[in-house]
């Protein structure tokens, strides 16, 4: 019963922060919506015993990746939205990229009511391969991580270490220059 | 009362009794800082108010309650309020994770044992550091919320040598969780039970001399204290990133970092210190926390002396000590412990 409650708590307080995001105007606040729902995500995984998950989520994203996103807006001091021709029409009308990115929103629309619908069969299927023991213990993850998904463990951070090499040339460019 | 109605009592109590501690714990720092301080310059340090000056922290804190309270006008509102909550939440939660005792029945009481720590969570080095990490928005929100230069440069020194000091950190806990092969702090202290030859305890402090070094550096910068202050350098940002703060909110801020002192002295004491583990007549008659406290004193103690000690780095000077030393001196440990590790199959 309490479960319940929680489950429900946790849920609207991520789907509200996550609408809120994208409702500010204000940068700094959808920094720290977003954050708070990554929180109540967190709390979802927990109840789904699977506390690493939960504190590699706090750990990963809220505490390193959002920080940094933090820093780009402060140091960027990037201004408010002006509000007064967006909020008159509606997003289709927009020009130009606003008009795609509208058409994009409804795809993931769409999408999202197909995944819903079809969320029974799925969380069925995770059952009966009976993989819940390695999500809910540390070993377990760590086994199956350096086993069976070894390739794509390796070639994730070799990704990463591109990007940061990456990252490092262009900065050093622009001192250079 | 039936064991499980009692059981709920004394978990509650446990939950309050450390609740009190790291109130207490900020408010007797906040004294001792300054004993040490006048000890350390011949002098007497406070002394009116209570015996030995037991009383100037409560007297501090009801100084600070009667002054107004001021926000700058251009300050962001929401934010400016929310800063400092968010640093003694994250501080007092981040505790939540911590053991401080062994396993007792309380004299008989119950009859299965409770443990003594808030929540026992197997992941709770993981909570601990996700927590604490949290902490950092509170000074980075203080610093832009505040609309002053001066707190805006406090704000993000601080959280770009919390991002660099976390790496040394975090790699530092690696080589521990290793050794114990558990990710739960009362695992790890349990896997520093007895001793060699009989008179060395196996604490991993002998087997993680590095580690501890850098633990413990690395926590002075997390918890931004001198000699790497940079976020309040009085001589160069007035205060910091609350320069503009006053009264109550102000008051939040010191007592967030007194508390994550304390987290971060319980946490070593408790990975590479054998936390409760002391003389075995007490630690079996359950006082095994006696040592938990004097262990937590002592890394405590060593904060404050270190802070009159050594004078404040240059900014350079501690950006180039975190990535260039300190975290290749991690990373070095531990390829060394995995390495030991396989060698001898620990």
């Amino acid at each position: 019963m309490s479960e319940t409650i929680l489950f429900y708590l946790f849920s609207v307080v991520a789907i509200v922060a996550s609408a809120l995001v994208i409702g500010q105007r204000n940068p700094m606040y959808s920094i720290m919506l977003l954050i708070a729902s990554f929180g109540a995500l967190a709390a979802l995984y927990i109840q789904l015993d699977a506390p690493f998950v939960a504190m590699a989520q706090i750990i990963v994203y809220a505490g390193a990746i959002m920080v940094l996103f933090l820093f780009v807006v402060m140091l960027l001091n990037a201004p408010q939205e002006d509000a007064a021709v967006w909020d008159r029409t509606h997003p289709l009308r927009r020009p130009g990229v606003a008009r795609f990115g509208a058409l994009l929103a409804g795809l993931l629309i769409v999408q999202l009511v197909w995944a819903l619908v079809r969320v029974n069969d799925a969380s069925t299927a995770v059952n009966a391969r009976g993989d819940v023991a390695a999500i809910t213990s540390v070993r377990s993850v760590g086994r199956v991580l350096f086993t069976d998904y070894m390739f794509a463990f390796e070639a994730t951070s070799i990704l990463i270490l591109v990007a940061m090499v990456g990252a490092v040339v262009l900065a050093a460019r622009e001192t250079a220059s | 009362m039936d064991q499980a109605t009692l059981r709920f009592v004394i978990q509650l109590g446990i939950i309050g009794l450390t609740f009190f501690m790291l109130i207490n714990a900020s408010a007797l720092l906040v004294l001792a800082e300054r004993k040490v301080m006048g000890f350390m310059q011949q002098r007497y340090g406070p002394y009116l108010v209570g015996p030995w000056g037991l009383l100037q922290p409560l007297a501090d804190i009801v100084k600070l309650l009667f002054k107004e309270e001021l926000r700058p006008k251009d300050a962001d509102k929401w934010l400016f309020t929310l800063a400092p909550i968010i640093s003694v939440t994250a501080a007092f939660a981040a505790f939540a994770a911590v053991p401080w005792g062994a396993e007792t029945t309380l004299f008989g009481l119950l009859d299965t044992p409770v443990k003594l720590g808030v929540a026992d969570v197997n992941v709770a080095v993981l909570v601990v550091f996700a927590i604490t990490s949290m902490g950092v928005y509170g000074i980075v929100l203080a610093g832009w919320s505040s609309n002053s230069k001066y707190s805006l440069l406090g704000g993000l020194r601080s959280s770009a040598q919390m991002i660099s000091y976390e790496l040394a950190y975090a790699t530092a806990l690696a080589s521990v969780i290793m050794l114990a092969g558990s990710l739960s702090l009362r695992e790890v202290v349990d896997a520093q039970n007895g001793s060699w030859f009989g008179f060395i305890p196996k604490w991993y402090v002998f087997l993680q001399p590095v580690g501890f070094l850098i633990y413990v550096i690395a926590g002075v910068a997390e918890t931004n204290r001198a000699p790497f202050d940079f976020p309040e350098a009085e001589q160069e940002l007035v205060a910091g990133y609350n320069t503009e703060y006053s009264s109550v909110r102000f008051a939040l801020f010191p007592q967030a970092e007194y508390i994550n002192m304390t987290t971060m002295a319980a946490v070593a004491t408790d990975l590479y210190l054998g936390g409760w583990h002391g003389i075995a007549i007490l630690d079996r008659y359950g006082f095994g926390w006696v040592f938990f406290l004097a262990k937590v004193g002592f890394i405590l103690f060593t904060y404050i002396w270190v802070r009159w000690t050594v004078p404040r780095y240059r900014y350079d000077q501690l950006m180039q000590f975190g990535w260039k030393w300190l975290f290749p001196a991690a990373v070095l440990n531990l390829i060394a412990t995995a390495a030991a590790i396989l060698y001898f199959n620990v």
